[in-house]
């Protein structure tokens, strides 16, 4: 009898435990695949393997040989930096007010907010469009890190009041007590308990920059504006028929790397910070 | 929605203790004021001013090159039509264009089938994350991994794989005898739309996982330890036990995943350009923008897409009494 039972736990053990290697097998096998691509060369580029046999640089040194790469990687960060930069300081600013001052309209202000966020981004393009080049900033860095803040800004405000609000009364009555101005309050008391908070949508919206295509792709015009998500996905060969795709490979490999290898690192606050984000707003 | 505020918010005149001064409470709403400037402008300016002007070139007939000259046309670009002496009528606009109806068509099939997807396998991979096993860190990381890859990289890296000549995926097809010849995944017409489908769900699933994940973690574990005592059944535990208390967390991810998924762009311009069979509403509206030098005709096209969403999104706030009021009631 417990011949049985120890056979039909054990079953189950081994079904789960296949469950498992599923889900991981099928979340790394296309990057792992990838990352086997780009390193081979020639012709082996074109024979299916399953494991790696060979390790040649040969595509990394096209990539970074191919004139406007390193600049695209270059864009890429300085966009991507400068709307965390820029998100978070409207997010802190106006997280305080949202979060510790009542004041008229406020749930107006959070509800409009909130739909924001749920903008398709091709309902703003037109608009947009018109706005950058009346600004001059069609083809520039600037008028993309300007056009991000509309999907980082909402979503970092959001998650930075939930996260203030709920930061006790105490500290902020005793810096009132002792005459702080509500600038000195952020700075000074906020800012040093809110640092998990920071982290978290501030790489949140680092993503989200680092990823974002379509305005990318609609607002500039030359390889030396633009960023890498955009350089890739018009890398192309000698000829139209010819898909480079060991570069391709490897230059995607390049920019996944660090933002894998960022998640890993921090990836309770990620967890966080997504599930603050979806399940509150 | 969901959350459960108990910390008190000062800066509330009618707070019972701390007897707070009118002068400080003046001074403090004036700094919000300041604080909340820089936000709003940025929303005004980047958001609110663009959707409206979208929204007015629907309506004129600007071009790409003339958008100062752009003259008032009505609902043409939507709708409109001619008689002729012989009585038949001609209908054009965007609301007569069975390309436009493709697009919507497109759309709504793979929001429908990609949600419904990511949902049952978002449950399982939670369920699973939900378990105590040794490893359970390693599986979390590793379903991370397609949720912080770039779309356009997702989308290329499948490409390479669902290639027609050189693909694993038809290598691995053939050795197993799935298939008896190498098909072209994604510019078969047939088979399009089911890429489309299968990178999506690779690349959104761990999102959905991760909030159904939150969800089953706030049900209190001695529920559990009572059904076992009670002996029921592990799928009638998870139908009437699990599944109605993950409820509201499971409602939140989709009504997220489906209004992402009606915006879909980068994914279908990258892995299948031009085909019409997975051509979704953004895509063709861009197309009209910007490519065809249908400006005004793609506005149309793009405040029609945002009328939709917003539509969804009105009902889903209503039907689910967001909390708006920041926590202190």
């Amino acid at each position: 009898m417990t011949g049985t039972v120890n056979l039909w736990a054990l079953a189950k053990r081994t079904a789960f435990y296949l469950l498992v290697l599923a889900i991981i097998v099928e979340s790394v096998f296309p990057f792992y695949y990838a990352i086997l691509t780009s390193f081979k060369a020639g012709t082996a580029l074109f024979e299916v393997n399953y494991w790696p046999t060979m390790i040649a640089w040969d595509n990394y040194i096209a990539v970074f040989r191919n004139g406007s790469f390193p600049q695209n990687l270059m864009n890429s960060v300085i966009v991507a930096a400068c709307t965390v930069a820029l998100s978070l300081l409207f997010a802190v600013t106006a997280a305080y007010a949202l979060s510790r001052v009542r004041f008229r309209g406020r749930s107006i202000l959070l509800l409009t907010i909130l739909s924001v966020s749920m903008f398709p981004q091709i309902a703003v393009l037109a608009g947009l469009f018109e706005v950058i080049r009346a600004f001059g900033l069609f083809n520039t860095l600037w008028g993309l890190i300007f056009s991000y803040t509309i999907f980082t800004l909402p979503f970092t405000v959001w998650v930075l009041t939930t996260f203030m609000r709920d930061l006790p009364i105490e500290i902020e009555e005793a810096a009132i007590v002792d005459g702080a101005k509500p600038w000195t309050i952020i700075t000074r008391v906020f800012m040093p308990l809110m640092w998990p908070a920071l982290v978290t949508t501030g790489l949140l919206a680092f993503i989200a920059a680092w990823n974002e295509f379509l305005f990318a792709l609609t607002f500039t015009s030359s390889n030396s504006t633009r960023t890498v998500p955009v350089a890739i996905a018009l890398l192309s060969g000698a000829s139209q028929f010819e898909i480079p795709w060991g570069t391709i490979m490897a230059a995607s490999v390049i920019v996944t790397v660090p933002l894998v290898v960022l998640v890993l690192i921090f990836q309770r606050k990620i967890i966080s910070g997504l599930t603050a984000g979806g399940v509150k707003g | 929605m969901t959350t459960e505020s108990t910390a008190p918010v000062i800066g509330t005149l009618v707070h019972p203790h701390a007897p707070i001064r009118s002068e400080l409470f003046v001074s403090r709403t004036r700094a919000a004021m300041l604080f909340l400037l820089p936000m709003i402008v940025a929303l005004i300016v980047v958001a609110g001013w663009p959707l409206y002007r979208t929204i007015y070139f629907s309506f004129t007939d600007a071009s790409l090159n003339n958008l100062a000259g752009a003259h008032f046309v009505g609902f043409r670009n939507y709708l409109s039509w001619v008689t002729l002496k012989s009585g038949k009528t001609f209908y054009s606009g965007v609301l007569a264009d069975p390309q436009w109806w493709n697009a919507v068509w497109n759309t709504v099939r793979f929001s429908v089938l990609s949600v419904l997807c990511e949902t049952v396998l978002g449950m399982i991979v939670a369920l699973v994350l939900n378990a105590d096993f040794p490893g359970r860190g390693l599986v979390r990381a590793a379903i991370l991994i397609p949720w912080a890859i770039p779309t356009i990289v997702s989308a290329k890296m499948w490409g390479w794989m669902l290639n027609d000549q050189f693909g694993i995926i038809n290598d691995l097809f053939l050795r197993l005898h799935l298939i008896d010849h190498k098909i072209a995944w994604t510019a078969t017409a047939d088979t399009a739309m089911t890429a489309v489908l299968v990178v999506d769900i690779w690349k959104t699933t761990p999102f959905m996982a991760l909030l159904i994940l939150a969800g089953l973690q706030m049900i209190p574990k001695d529920i559990y330890e009572a059904t076992e005592i009670d002996g029921v059944h592990p799928l009638k535990t998870f139908f009437f036990v699990t599944l109605p208390l993950v409820r509201p967390a499971l409602m939140v991810a989709v009504i997220f995943r489906l209004l992402d998924a009606l915006r879909i762009f980068d994914l279908i311009y990258v892995l299948t350009p031009n085909s019409a069979q997975t051509k979704t509403m953004s895509v063709a509206a861009r197309e009209n923008l910007i490519d065809f030098d249908k400006f005004a005709y793609g506005s149309a096209e793009s405040t029609l897409l945002f009328v939709l969403i917003a539509i969804i999104t009105i009902v889903y706030i209503w039907a689910g009494r967001v909390n708006l009021e920041g926590g202190d009631r």
